[in-house]
């Protein structure tokens, strides 16, 4: 049988690389992914889940009617129901009219301090400005967060301190210009499996050398030159060690020290105490491979260090990104093509919710809520009396979590993101959940969050509307609406206007902030007029390939590469520091430490992947363990273990492999069956607060079959 | 080191950066040379020779997807010589692999006359479906075996190496190490595979299923993992009125 075949080219919603999809349909069923070869970020190529993973669109668990709670919920007493009996189906108006009538009665009890939401780095651009817009307008309060906090936020924070900027400085594919690229704190093969093809390339086709710093042997290691197999949270020592070296054998850029940035002395007499000796001490990393990194990096034409998330997520994340920065300005590796500082962002659109203000402290364009110039400049785009907006600095994510309660927050609103998933010390995270008075939850599927929600919104997936997604290089490309809403699922943008519009006849406030929009390309323009970045981004623009921000009018081609002439905040910074340890060290009772990461078949939470086939080829949580503790331990391969942490316990399969080194334990925190994050702590860097996923220490004994919560999902793989 | 070469193709005059290929050179002329292996975004091998063209002097018909051009070089695209050689390669294919699902070959084979019953005695190459993953599934009874897969899988894009030919003349094929399924190899299931292929050999799954008249909704009840709650189901259902059998 003859298929149709009708084509519609959008923009993947997996990870931050922003691959190009066309998708191909009969009818309103997607049966094959392909990409043009000649597509801008990709290059035709594929990972599994953009070409084969988005059959979640279809499972028959969706949620495409509203829903409201059968049982009314009580601070306290809020239990979870995944099961669609104890739900009752609603219509649109009596849902929304519900959600505005409940969210009214406690802003009017309380105030705008009770009042917080969880946007979302899966969805638009579009929809996180309406959505940040709608709570800091409306409700006047800037608890508004999203998972960035839990990725990045450190990153950013370190960027920001030392050059004024919050994203990857330069474009993914300009790996191809490295002769030397140090890769630490990222799997990219498995994460940003696109760039990792590229990096390859670079490395097999071009020569480039590349050194991966990490504690685990990731598959970028076989094509690396040096691995530096550092213990957890010693990242500070080891790059500090580098810059010794560097600095020691006059490796640095003079030049560049001289023109473009400041505070140099303080910082290189803070590297005195970082020998190579030092750094062995602390992070277990042989001398010699610390100075022949540093010899290779400082000796490069063109050097870029790529990072992802075992820098920022420690409780001294932004000193290790600190660390990375220091090295670049120090060696001149920043401002030019093919160098840079290149945090690679883990959602599909993460960097630009963040663009967008999904954050606390900052409105769209990273224009702080605390500097009364930005309040005023909002007050007026959004048609609201001065002195309206709220000038605090609101709370993140894990403090929202934690302020849960009387005199804190009592109503949340989750679009799209998993917290009971995602948050550490799950168990804490549910016993606040449990506080809640009201909880909003708009997704496809009923998760572990939603679930515990008075109202669920069912919203449409990235292939059911329009909008923008901006990638991981700055690059804002169009997301297209391939197939018709599934049900009566409405797009994130028009369910916030709606609700926007019932909330605004509540206030009884004289102007409105405006909620007409026609379509998503509207909501791009108003960003335009308030985000100087995004000014040059048009629907008409990106419609064949995206532009990379900043794009400051509608003639300027965008910006591959960032700093060429100067920083955003004039000087670079070099920031002098010292030693950092994890919060929880191992010890006699926890011997070992726990990392937790993602596997290439699944994303974060597993709202999506664990809703699509690509769950047959993982079906299970695995714990990686070197053979040496695997033999101490008395634990097989594949036999089930007892992982704990001084906040819980989980039980699933060993995984006896070198991939992880002696004294370290990986686990995936895609799986509900055995959560990580039950096991990791809410202790957080103090300046991102951003939690230390990267290390908890716990203890790991053997367990039996019928202690895993589904001992036949098994699948055997061969390249794990 | 000349900045361009001189040439003629099909008596015209081409003048092309060095080191081009002739199908390249003949392409910016719009002379257009037919190809079944070749790929723009993989490396070429001149394994399906339908892209052969007669060089003057030269004592074989050449490969044009990898022979370079040369100074004052004098190319034929469409003799007859190269039809019928293009002719025989097309009728060869088509007698020993289900091209059914090729229409670009097909195309071919009605430009060039040729006649699928041309060797009658010749074996067709079959090979049961492969459907050993969630993803895609693999028809080398369609499989014209022009190594793109092979390539994207190893350096044109993914460095996995998960699959390479297998068996020797008639009985090559392309395959995993010890024939694993290929969960159990180093594929990642990148896809770029089923993306490259010219004939619907590898195809993903899914579309499989509704190719076959499965509906939307069938196929997505059809996960492996449902299927196996489905047996689990069944056996336990079965168990009791059997006396547990097992």
């Amino acid at each position: 049988m003859t298929l149709n075949d009708r084509v519609v080219s959008t923009t993947c919603p997996f990870c931050g690389v922003g691959c190009t999809l066309q998708l191909h349909m009969q009818d309103d069923f997607i049966y094959r992914v392909t990409s043009p070869h000649d597509s801008v970020v990709n290059h035709g190529n594929l990972c599994v889940k953009g070409r084969f993973g988005y059959d979640f669109v279809y499972n028959q668990k969706r949620v495409t009617t509203p829903l409201i709670r059968r049982t009314p919920q009580k601070p306290g007493q809020r239990s979870q129901a995944f099961d669609l009996s104890e739900w009752r189906e609603a219509t649109w108006d009596e849902a929304l009219d519900y959600i505005a009538d409940r969210q009214m009665e406690i802003y009017r009890r309380d105030g705008a301090h009770a009042m917080a939401v969880f946007c979302c780095a899966k969805a638009t651009n579009e929809d996180n400005y309406l959505i940040e817009k709608l709570f800091r307008s409306l409700f006047r309060t800037n608890h508004v967060d999203h998972c960035t906090r839990l990725c990045h936020a450190a990153s950013v924070v370190a960027l920001q301190m030392a050059v004024g900027s919050s994203a990857m400085s330069n474009t993914a594919a300009e790996v191809a210009l490295n002769d030397v690229f140090i890769v630490t704190g990222s799997n990219t093969s498995e994460n940003h499996p696109i760039i990792a093809l590229q990096m390859k390339a670079a490395i097999q086709k071009n020569g480039a050398k590349l050194i991966v710093v990490d504690p685990r042997r990731v598959e970028m290691v076989n094509y690396a030159t040096l691995w530096l197999p550092e213990k957890p949270g010693s990242d500070v020592s080891v790059f500090s060690a580098m810059a010794h070296v560097i600095l020691k054998e006059k490796l640095y850029n003079q030049a560049f020290i001289d023109e473009r940035t400041e505070n140099f002395a303080a910082f290189a007499a803070s590297m005195e105490k970082f020998t190579p000796e030092y750094a062995e001490s602390v992070s277990g990393v042989d001398r010699n491979l610390i100075v022949e990194a540093a010899r290779l990096y400082g000796n490069a034409k063109n050097a870029a260090i790529y990072w992802s998330l075992g820098i920022p997520e420690h409780t001294h994340g932004t000193a290790n990104a600190l660390a990375l920065i220091n090295l670049a300005l120090l060696t001149g590796n920043i401002g030019r093509p093919g160098t840079g500082l290149n945090p690679l962002r883990g959602q599909n659109n993460v960097q630009g919710a963040s663009d967008m203000g999904a954050m606390p402290w900052h409105y769209p364009g990273y224009q702080r809520v605390d500097n009364e110039d930005n309040a005023r400049k909002f007050e007026q785009a959004w048609n609201i009396e001065p002195g309206g907006l709220n000038r605090q600095l609101g709370l993140t994510t894990t403090e929202i979590v934690s302020s849960i309660g009387p005199g804190g927050v009592q109503a949340l609103y989750i679009m799209g993101e998993n917290p009971m998933m995602s948050e550490p010390d799950l168990n804490h995270t549910r016993h606040k959940f449990e506080q809640l008075e009201f909880l909003v939850a708009q997704d496809i599927f009923i998760n572990e969050s939603g679930a515990f929600a008075d109202v669920f919104l069912p919203a449409t997936s990235w292939a059911e509307k329009d909008g923008t997604f901006t990638n991981t290089d700055r690059r804002v490309q169009r997301v297209r609406q391939a197939i018709q809403p599934r049900g009566q699922a409405r797009p994130d943008w028009k369910i916030l206007c709606d609700l926007a519009k019932r909330l605004e006849a509540r206030l009884g406030r004289p102007n409105s902030a405006y909620w007409d929009y026609q379509h998503p390309s509207d909501i791009m323009r108003e960003i335009g007029s308030v985000v100087p970045e995004y000014r040059g981004i048009t629907y008409p623009r990106i419609e064949r390939e995206g532009i990379q921000v900043p794009s400051w009018d509608e003639d300027h081609p965008g910006t591959p590469y960032l700093f060429a002439g100067t920083f955003p905040r004039g000087r670079g910074k070099f920031h002098p520091l010292d030693d950092a340890h994890m919060a929880e060290m191992p010890d006699e009772d926890y011997p070992l430490i726990l990392t937790t990461g993602r596997v290439l078949e699944h994303w974060h939470g597993g709202t999506l992947t664990r809703h699509s086939w690509l769950d047959d080829l993982f079906p299970e949580a695995l714990m990686e363990i070197n053979p040496a503790d695997a033999a101490r331990l008395n634990v097989a391969e594949g036999s089930p273990v007892r992982v704990t942490s001084r906040r819980g316990s989980i039980v699933l399969r060993a995984r006896v492999t070198q991939k992880t080194t002696p004294g370290v334990v990986f686990i995936p925190f895609h799986f509900h069956e055995a959560a990580a994050n039950l096991l990791t702590q809410d202790v957080i860097d103090p300046q991102a607060k951003i939690p230390e996923y990267k290390a908890s220490a716990v203890r790991v004994a053997p367990a039996s079959e019928s202690e895993l919560v589904n001992p036949e999902a098994r699948q055997v793989r061969g390249r794990y | 080191m000349t900045d361009s070469i001189n040439l003629t193709i099909d008596g015209n005059p081409v003048h092309v950066a060095p080191g081009m290929t002739i199908l390249k050179a003949a392409a910016s002329a719009g002379i257009e040379i037919p190809t079944i292996c070749y790929h723009d975004y993989c490396t070429a091998n001149a394994l399906c020779r339908l892209c052969v063209v007669e060089v003057e002097g030269a004592r074989t018909l050449v490969p044009s997807c990898v022979a370079k051009v040369s100074e004052g070089m004098q190319v034929s695209t469409h003799t007859e010589r190269v039809k019928r050689a293009r002719r025989t390669i097309l009728e060869m294919l088509a007698t020993t692999v289900d091209l059914s699902e090729a229409p670009d070959i097909q195309a071919y084979m009605r430009e060039y006359g040729a006649q699928d019953e041309r060797f009658p005695e010749a074996e067709q190459r079959f090979s049961p479906v492969l459907d050993d993953n969630p993803m895609y599934i693999r028809d080398y009874s369609k499989c014209v075996l022009c190594w793109r897969c092979v390539q994207v899988c190893a350096e044109d894009a993914q460095y996995t190496h998960a699959i390479n030919f297998t068996g020797r003349g008639f009985e090559t094929q392309i395959g995993t190490f010890f024939d694993k399924p290929l969960p159990e190899t180093t594929c990642v299931f990148c896809g770029q595979c089923v993306a490259v292929c010219p004939t619907n050999a590898l195809k993903p799954k899914r579309q499989w299923l509704l190719e076959q008249g499965h509906s939307p909704d069938e196929i997505m009840s059809l996960t492996r993992t449902e299927r196996r709650r489905r047996m689990r189901r069944e056996a336990a259902a079965e168990q009791p009125a059997t006396g547990g059998k097992s």
